[in-house]
């Protein structure tokens, strides 16, 4: 299979953050009873005219100062003109020969551990555009109902080069880019609601060879999703291709249930969309101040922010870059390290990327909902880095302040008495308890199995319920014995 | 009392001379009996136009009126106004009461005070320049029943000339507002293009349409004008810029000679082959009298204007076929009765609502928008556009106004060119550049061909409609051409 190269580019649609629509002030807000959204300008009456939402062209400038990208002085609006009943005036209005926001790149992190890689992606536009309405096919006695409420929400999609080489590039591409829309705060990224969907244009090459035809996967709303489309799609079109027949340019669907794309519409199919700039709406023009203002507003981003992770904190670029892999998760970092001390950057940063990463993962939940809040994380690791406790104490510290039975690290220390047995002398007296009721091991330790030592410190410890100083133990015990 | 100007009817109103219910009903009887013959109108309430009345005068009974509240007006049904069947002149719209009111119906009606006769006839969607082509039949020319009354504001030309209103609104894409003011005897102005917000009246071509007033005198067309313009942050393409008094310079006293020093170009292309010699002569006698005035003429050139017409003969239509898209039968307006599937629905709803002439424009929109022919049509014709109004700039560096014939006929028979459609589009030949363009132009009557009036037509630099009123008003208060009225119909 290594003599196919797989070739993605990724459209994406985030709907933008704003109050009410790009063309309209109807509001945007999720989930209201049918049509009770939609002004005038919504359901396209006679006469009304589109008047642009300022929100929404800032948050198209902090997408492409966020990714490093050209914010064009001036860019036209275009109507694409096609009929559906969803599409109240018979033309939505995007943007076409000059999008608003020109290039840019976003670098991801692509697999995990020894394996990661870092990979860029570039951008070759992103632009505005007004979302369509939505068809209702049931309860309507065989009649379909027409929802517009969701008809004029502003929508930024976002385009790349075809720069990624598997499903496991696309699906971080895809992430990193939900994780950014929501750091800038231009897209709350919720992709149930349909606020972040992506579209996956697949081709096969041999390598070397010139671009194979794409086949275009629409409307994906998970990344589960889009792996496991995109994956089938690859298979399909090598298994196409291997027995002699060629790729044709097409859309298609993915089913989730069956795991397989299908064909929704051939090349020969395409509308012709009859592109023309709005003759309604001015070329959109953004002054440098415009740009600079919005520059000046944005939050430190998730680039920075990975460079500062490694230049000051002294993390490896491995765990600077899952730290920043979202808002939610850096601000949890940096707020344990706030409490536990720079010092303490890298056992924060192990905490929250294996600890606590994993105890949310087995209870499904993400790290704004985790029931341990980052001060006491970081209350915790600061136990750990002063030798309170020991590392597996910790684990049970942490636990119970997961359940809840403390609602700090000291207080549960204290109440369950997990202090970790410092006193050398204590320590002492208990390695002699030991190596007085455990000869065996002393002999065999002592005739060279190296194994029995550890045996040894596994009774101290327990000797000790878990709380002595794994360092001290280790310490004395090597001086005893060789005394 | 109908045959009173706008400033006339305002001050007996003020004077309590007559209240506002009184001078409608007049109106609305004359409505009554003259047009079923003429149909001018369309739709007529008398009930809201009484309301709006009786709620006029109580506003000048207050002494909170405007200088035209309580003053009735027409208004071309291209302009959603509440609770009124708003039509277009089209199958299509033939039963859609409008939820809401257009800027231009807010500003006259409720903020200004005026009183709506009722909606006019119009050619569908304004596609049309003898009204012939509105779903609602044709309307006759009041100066004689057997010729159009022009278009596509052919009913508030007719509605005007007939005095079926004191006064009407008009929209004007290629000529809509002038030529049908020619035709009727009528003083009309076009606007530059954003003076008056394009809000909620139903767009033709979005880049070319303006509203404006259509009356007796230019003077009526600046007190309505007046009430009609202002930056409307509902329309983008609307100009935000200070607002100003378009009657300011009329009331100055006219002196022997109250024109000197103004310069009167005469385009050279407007004064060839193509025109009527009887228009022509209309035309040259004005001429003669503005001279008389104290004007200046010189030749100007506008060497792109043979390219007007096909030019907008691409740029109309394709907005057009976009703007009409909206039409569909799924929200509101008509739906064919029976149909199978969705495309079904479409089609049957677009070729039984649209009549032949829209669809015709529709088709050369999608066309000249199709891929692989946007290029060589549509902006190969945006290109032309530029070059015919940077020939206004070159020409406005030697004069202050342009002076030529607004149509190159009088008014023609009713089916005389309906079979021809490139022959209905040339009488547009000198209104189109000056949409194309985005100037203020005006129409006004200048004269009469065997007993049919003729109109000449008078292009401004950008925002200079208060001067172009002004060189209106001052023809008008040497001529009386356009104080004559049809006979017969009083």
């Amino acid at each position: 299979m290594n003599q196919w190269e797989v070739v993605i580019g990724i459209e994406t649609h985030a709907q933008l953050a704003t109050v009410s629509k790009i063309f309209s002030g109807a509001s945007i807000a999720f989930g209201a009873e049918p049509n009770t959204q939609a002004c005038a300008v919504d359901l396209a009456l006679p006469g009304v005219l589109p008047v642009l939402n300022r929100k929404a062209v800032e948050c198209a400038i902090r997408f492409g100062l966020a990714i490093g990208a050209q914010v064009a002085p001036k860019s036209i609006f275009a109507r694409k003109n096609y009929f559906y009943p969803d599409l109240p005036k018979g033309y939505q209005i995007s943007q076409f020969e000059l999008p608003v926001v020109q290039g840019g790149a976003i670098t991801v992190q692509v697999g995990s551990g020894d394996k990661a890689y870092e990979k860029t992606v570039n951008l070759t536009r992103a632009h505005l555009e007004e979302d369509a309405g939505k068809s209702l096919h049931e309860d309507f006695q065989g009649k379909s109902g027409i929802d517009l409420n969701r008809a004029g929400t502003p929508l930024l999609e976002i385009v790349t080069e075809p720069d990624m080489r598997s499903s496991d590039e696309a699906v971080a591409y895809a992430r990193a880019l939900h994780a950014l829309v929501r750091w800038i705060g231009i897209c709350d990224g919720n992709m149930q609601e349909g606020s972040f969907r992506c579209d996956a244009n697949v081709s096969v090459r041999r390598p070397g060879a010139p671009f194979g035809t794409r086949r275009e996967i629409k409307n994906l709303n998970s990344f589960r999703f889009l792996k496991e489309a995109i994956d089938f799609e690859v298979q399909w079109q090598i298994n196409e291709i291997e027995e002699g027949r060629t790729i044709q340019q097409a859309t298609v669907l993915f089913d989730p249930d069956t795991g397989e794309t299908r064909m929704m519409r051939s090349k020969e199919d395409a509308h012709d969309y009859r592109y023309f700039p709005d003759p309604d709406l001015l070329p959109l023009v953004i002054s440098a101040d415009w740009v600079e203002r919005v520059r000046g507003e944005l939050p430190e981003l998730p680039a920075q922010k990975r460079q500062r992770f490694v230049e000051q904190l002294g993390l490896s670029a491995y765990d600077a870059t899952t730290l920043t892999a979202s808002q939610e998760i850096a601000d949890f970092y940096e707020s344990t390290v706030a409490v536990a001390g720079q010092l303490a950057a890298k056992p924060c940063a192990n905490w929250v990327m294996v600890d606590l990463a994993a105890r949310l993962n087995k209870d499904g939940l993400d790290i704004a909902q985790s029931p341990v809040s980052p001060q006491q994380l970081g209350g915790l690791v600061l136990r750990i880095v002063d030798n309170t406790i020991s590392n597996n104490i910790a684990k049970k510290v942490f636990e119970a302040l997961w359940s809840g039975d403390g609602a700090t690290a000291d207080e549960i220390i204290e109440k369950q008495g997990l202090k970790q047995i410092t006193d050398s002398g204590a320590i002492e007296s208990l390695v002699d308890e030991v190596l007085a009721a455990n000869a065996a091991n002393v002999a065999e330790y002592r005739a060279g199995k190296e194994k029995a030592f550890n045996a040894l410190v596994g009774q101290v410890m327990k000797a000790a319920k878990g709380k002595a100083n794994p360092q001290q133990v280790n310490e004395l015990l090597k001086k005893k014995l060789a005394g | 009392m109908i045959a009173k100007t706008l400033k006339q009817l305002s001050q007996a109103l003020a004077a309590k001379e007559v209240s506002s219910v009184e001078l409608s009903t007049l109106f609305l009887e004359r409505i009554e009996r003259l047009n079923p013959e003429i149909n001018a109108f369309v739709t007529v309430d008398r009930e809201k136009t009484l309301k709006m009345a009786a709620e006029a005068d109580a506003r000048i009974a207050a002494g909170t009126a405007g200088p035209l509240t309580g003053v009735p007006i027409a208004q071309k049904d291209i302009f959603c106004a509440e609770g009124w069947t708003t039509t277009c002149g089209s199958k299509m719209l033939a039963n859609f009461v409008s939820p809401y009111d257009a800027t231009v119906i807010d500003k006259m009606h409720r903020q200004a005070g005026l009183v709506s006769l009722g909606k006019t006839n119009m050619d569908e969607f304004a596609m049309g320049s003898s009204n012939e082509t509105s779903y609602f039949g044709p309307v006759k020319n009041p100066w004689d029943f057997t010729r159009v009354p022009g278009g596509s504001s052919g009913g508030s030309a007719a509605a005007v000339a007939a005095r079926l209103a004191p006064a009407a609104t008009g929209t004007d894409t290629g000529g809509s507002i002038r030529q049908p003011a020619a035709l009727c005897n009528l003083t009309g102005l076009k606007p530059t293009y954003g003076v008056i917000s394009r809000y909620g009246m139903i767009a033709f071509a979005s880049s070319l349409d303006q509203a404006g007033p259509m009356a007796v005198s230019a003077e009526d067309c600046a007190l309505l004008l007046n009430t009609m313009v202002g930056f409307d942050e509902r329309d983008s393409t609307s100009l935000d810029r200070p607002v100003e008094n378009y009657a300011r310079l009329l009331d100055q006293p006219s002196a022997e000679q109250p024109l000197a020093g103004l310069r009167i170009g005469l385009p050279k292309e407007f004064f060839g082959e193509g025109c009527d010699a009887s228009v022509m002569a209309a035309v040259q006698e004005a001429i003669a009298e503005y001279r008389r005035l104290g004007a200046s003429t010189v030749e100007v050139s506008l060497p792109n204007s043979h390219l007007s017409v096909p030019a907008y003969y691409v740029i109309a239509p394709a907005e057009a076929s976009s703007n009409l898209s909206r039409f569909d039968g799924v929200r509101y307006g008509y739906r064919a009765p029976d149909y199978g599937n969705l495309d079904d629905m479409y089609m049957k709803t677009r070729a039984q609502g649209f009549g032949a002439e829209v669809k015709r424009r529709i088709l050369i929109g999608a066309y000249v928008l199709s891929h692989g022919y946007y290029d060589a049509y549509y902006l190969q014709a945006q290109r032309i556009r530029r070059l015919i109004a940077n020939d206004f700039v070159e020409a406005f560096k030697s004069c202050d106004v342009i002076l030529g014939p607004t149509s190159p006929s009088t008014a023609f028979r009713l089916g005389e060119k309906a079979a021809d459609p490139v022959q209905m589009y040339l009488s547009d030949i000198y209104t189109i550049a000056v949409n194309l363009a985005g100037l203020p132009g005006m129409s006004l009557p200048c004269g009469f061909a065997d007993g049919l009036p003729v109109g000449m037509q008078l292009i401004g630099n950008y925002f200079d409609e208060a001067r172009l009123l002004d060189v209106a008003h001052r023809y008008q208060l040497a001529t009386d051409w356009h104080q004559r009225r049809p006979v017969g119909l009083d």
